[in-house]
Formats: C-alpha cells, sequence, structure tokens
C-alpha cells in the first residue's frame, strides 16, 4: 500500500494534524496495519520536501507538533494521477506461501511440504470465519464489510491455491514413489 | 448435547460407492458446514441424515433414537415436524404463488389457513420478499426464489435445516445476502444447520467444517486432528 497517497487522499477533505491523519487512517482502513506516528511524520516530511503538502496553521500549543497540513496543487495532482493508474496484476509470484512449498519440497520432503500447507489451511479457514462473522455481526459498518471482503476474497484464493497444492503434492508423491 | 448422530455410514449407488464409513455427532443449535469436492458424498450423507435415504450400513440417531430403522412412514413425519431441507434450485411448486409455497409445509403438518398464511407472509418479510407473496416462481430471480425457498424451509421452526449448496446457483452478493440472514435466524432460534458447499467462503458462516473426500471424513480436513503424516499421502 502507498501510505503517501493515502495520506493525500485524508487530506483532500481539508487540513489534519498528524494525529488527525493517523486516526483518521486507521479509521478509514479498519482492517489495514495501523499506522505508527513516526510513519506518519516521516511521511509528512518527505511529502512537504517535494511540495505535495503545505503547512496550513499552527495550534499554540505546549508538547508534541500540532502543524496542520494542506493538500497542495502539486500534491493534488500526484493524488489524481495515483487514482488513475491501474496496478500492475501481480507481476511477480512472491508469496511466502508459495515460496515455503518449494523450500519444504527442496530442503526437506513432500510430508513437510503437506504438513506446512494442512497448518497453513487450517489457519487460513479460522481466519476466513473470524472475518466473516466480524462483516455479518449487525454493528458491522460499510468500511468493515468492504475491508473484509477484500480479505476474504484473498484468503478464498489463497485456500483454492493450497487445497489444490494438496492435491498435487499428494499425486506427484504417488507418481515418484507407487 | 448430540442431537444427530451417524455410525460408519456406507451407501453405494449400484456400484458406485458414495459414503464408506462416516461417523459424525452434530450438537443440538450448532452450524456445521460439510465441504469436500464434488461427488465426495456431501448430497448422500445430507440424505441418510435427513432421513430420506436409508444407508446401506451403519446407524443414524435423532436424540439417541435410531432412525434409520424407521418406516419410511416415521421418517416421513420426523422431516415434517423436526426437518427443514433447502436444496440448490429453490424447487418451488410452479403452480403456487411465494405465500402458497411458504404456507405448503404448515398446510401439511395441519395449520389452518389463516394462520400459515400470516405465518408465510412474516417470514416473507424476515427474508425481504414480502412483496412477493402473490407472484408466482416463474416470474421472479433466481435470488427471489432461493429466498422465498429459504422462508419455506424455516416456517415450521424445524430443529435442524438441511441445506445443500443453498447459494450455488446465487451470485456472491445475493448468495451471502441468503446465507446471513439464515444464519442470523438460525441462531435467534438455536436450529441446527447441516450446510453443504464446495466453497471454503461459504463454509466460513459455519461453526465448524467437515471436510469429505472419497465418501470418508478427511481428518487431514479441519476442526479435526491431523492425521498423522509420516505414512505419506493416503
Ligand atoms: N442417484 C444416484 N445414482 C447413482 N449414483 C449416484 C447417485 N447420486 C449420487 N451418485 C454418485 O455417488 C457419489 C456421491 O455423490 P453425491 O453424494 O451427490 O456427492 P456430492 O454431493 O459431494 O457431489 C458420486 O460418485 C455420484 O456420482
Ligand atoms: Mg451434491
Amino acid at each position: 500500500m502507498s501510505t503517501p497517497h493515502v495520506l493525500l487522499g485524508l487530506l483532500a477533505s481539508g487540513t489534519k494534524h498528524g494525529y488527525e491523519l493517523k486516526r483518521a487512517h486507521d479509521e478509514r482502513l479498519p482492517q489495514a496495519r495501523p499506522l505508527a506516528y513516526g510513519q506518519v511524520y516521516a511521511t509528512l516530511g518527505r511529502l512537504l520536501r517535494d511540495g505535495l503538502v503545505t503547512p496550513a496553521g499552527q495550534e499554540r500549543l505546549a508538547g508534541p507538533d500540532r502543524t496542520a497540513y494542506a493538500l497542495t496543487e502539486e500534491g493534488r495532482t500526484a493524488l489524481d494521477r495515483w487514482l488513475g493508474t491501474v496496478e500492475p496484476p501481480m507481476p511477480h509470484v512472491n508469496s511466502t506461501l508459495f515460496a515455503k512449498v518449494v523450500v519444504a519440497l527442496l530442503a526437506a520432503d513432500v510430508d513437510r511440504a503437506r504438513a506446512y500447507l494442512i497448518a497453513q489451511r487450517r489457519a487460513h479457514t479460522d481466519r476466513l470465519r473470524e472475518l466473516t462473522a466480524l462483516k455479518t455481526a449487525p454493528s458491522a459498518t460499510i468500511d468493515d464489510v468492504v475491508a473484509a471482503d477484500y480479505a476474504i476474497a484473498h484468503l478464498d484464493a489463497d485456500l483454492r491455491w493450497l487445497h489444490t497444492t494438496l492435491d498435487r503434492v499428494a499425486d506427484w508423491h504417488r507418481e515418484v514413489h507407487p | 448435547m448430540t442431537q444427530l448422530q451417524a455410525r460408519g455410514l456406507v451407501k453405494s449407488y449400484g456400484p458406485t460407492p458414495a459414503l464408506r464409513g462416516v461417523t459424525l455427532d452434530v450438537a443440538e443449535g450448532e452450524i456445521v458446514a460439510v465441504t469436500g469436492p464434488s461427488g465426495c458424498g456431501k448430497s448422500t450423507l445430507l440424505h441418510c441424515l435427513a432421513g430420506i435415504l436409508r444407508p446401506d450400513a451403519g446407524e443414524v440417531s435423532w436424540h439417541g433414537h435410531r432412525i434409520d430403522t424407521w418406516s419410511e412412514a416415521a421418517r416421513s413425519r420426523l422431516r415434517r415436524t423436526e426437518f427443514g431441507v433447502l436444496f440448490q434450485f429453490g424447487q418451488l411448486v410452479a403452480e403456487l404463488t411465494a405465500a402458497e409455497n411458504v404456507a405448503l409445509p404448515l398446510l401439511l403438518a395441519g395449520t389452518g389457513r389463516r394462520a400459515a398464511r400470516t405465518a408465510a407472509l412474516t417470514w416473507l418479510d424476515r427474508f425481504g420478499v414480502a412483496q412477493l407473496a402473490d407472484v408466482r416462481p416463474g416470474e421472479m430471480s433466481g435470488g427471489q426464489q432461493q429466498r422465498c425457498a429459504t422462508a419455506r424451509a424455516l416456517v415450521t421452526e424445524p430443529r435442524v435445516l438441511f441445506a445443500d449448496e443453498p447459494t450455488g446457483a446465487l451470485d456472491t452478493l445475493t448468495g451471502e445476502q441468503v446465507l446471513t440472514q439464515l444464519v442470523r435466524l438460525a441462531r435467534e432460534q438455536r436450529t441446527t444447520v447441516v450446510l453443504i458447499t464446495h466453497e471454503p467462503r461459504i463454509a466460513a458462516y459455519a461453526d465448524r467444517e467437515i471436510v469429505l473426500r472419497d465418501g470418508v471424513i478427511d481428518h487431514t480436513g479441519l476442526g479435526l486432528d491431523a492425521a498423522p503424516l509420516a505414512g505419506g499421502p493416503r
């Protein structure tokens, strides 16, 4: 995920302090990894340097930095460009799931690969159930549902791959050790 | 408490084995998903549990009483009073309106016309299709038909709902809406659900998942202890 662009997007609706940005981020992307303050200020620093945001007033308060930031013309253009760009559809297969199966077959044996696949399948299934409960709860907001849907679709795809790979590994094993 | 129990179920269709020894306990109020690839025996298991089919060997018990040995009439009465069944394609009666379809199981159970109609309207409303009460299935979308069929399966407030791929013919969003409502109502009424599906994301609505493979429970599946790996693939 591109944190700089997400922050630009959050500033599009009006100026915000670093603290407000962190809160808005965690609220709007409820299933994302929460942003650390350090990361917010570091990112704002870079956006400021590149002229994409500008300071917009400071509260006269003791303590932490209370500078509010606003989107600049360049910032809005950068945000538009990002929103208009299609993400490359999986240019590399660099999932750890996939790498572990290959390495298990390479460094150990088919039983090791199966053990891993079965354990991973169980973990995926548990998480799928958790997210399904979350999104079907009467209290779920549209943000919760959309975030859960995204995770569910990806876990579902992983699960299909895990099932197929388990079958493939078993078939392959049978061929090699009839 | 165990409500429904299968012990060593075996069932073949002529030379084709469908179940090869399935043992399973279902607790009252539990929602159990039965998953596995096409042809692994899911529907056959459901038919045996629901007393529609008699197994060739093994036992099916309902609250501790063997039902597989009961006469067809006795099993049919059990199905009418305690069970609800829902299939992939709603299987509504084409000549009847939505309300008449939903009222049907109540009428068969001896409920009066007026009370049956009132209950039917309530259940259609719970599935968001009250406006279709006087419409016939032929004029409904697949999703609307399945909502009516789900209402019909639940209208008698059964102790167990057997659902065989209930969302298999629906698009993702419609399937999700039907299932969410089905699960919500089942939990409210403490109705046990045996949910058959080949889709992990549908199985995720259940409390527990049983994986069938070639007519037996796959113990490398979920919610069950993995079989020892040392022997290699079975
Ligand atoms: N009425 C039938 N006559 C003959 N074979 C059947 C019949 N019903 C199911 N089978 C066979 O029994 C096996 C299990 O089928 P089924 O229980 O429908 O599996 P699933 O629901 O998992 O797809 C399959 O090989 C299927 O072809
Ligand atoms: Mg089937």
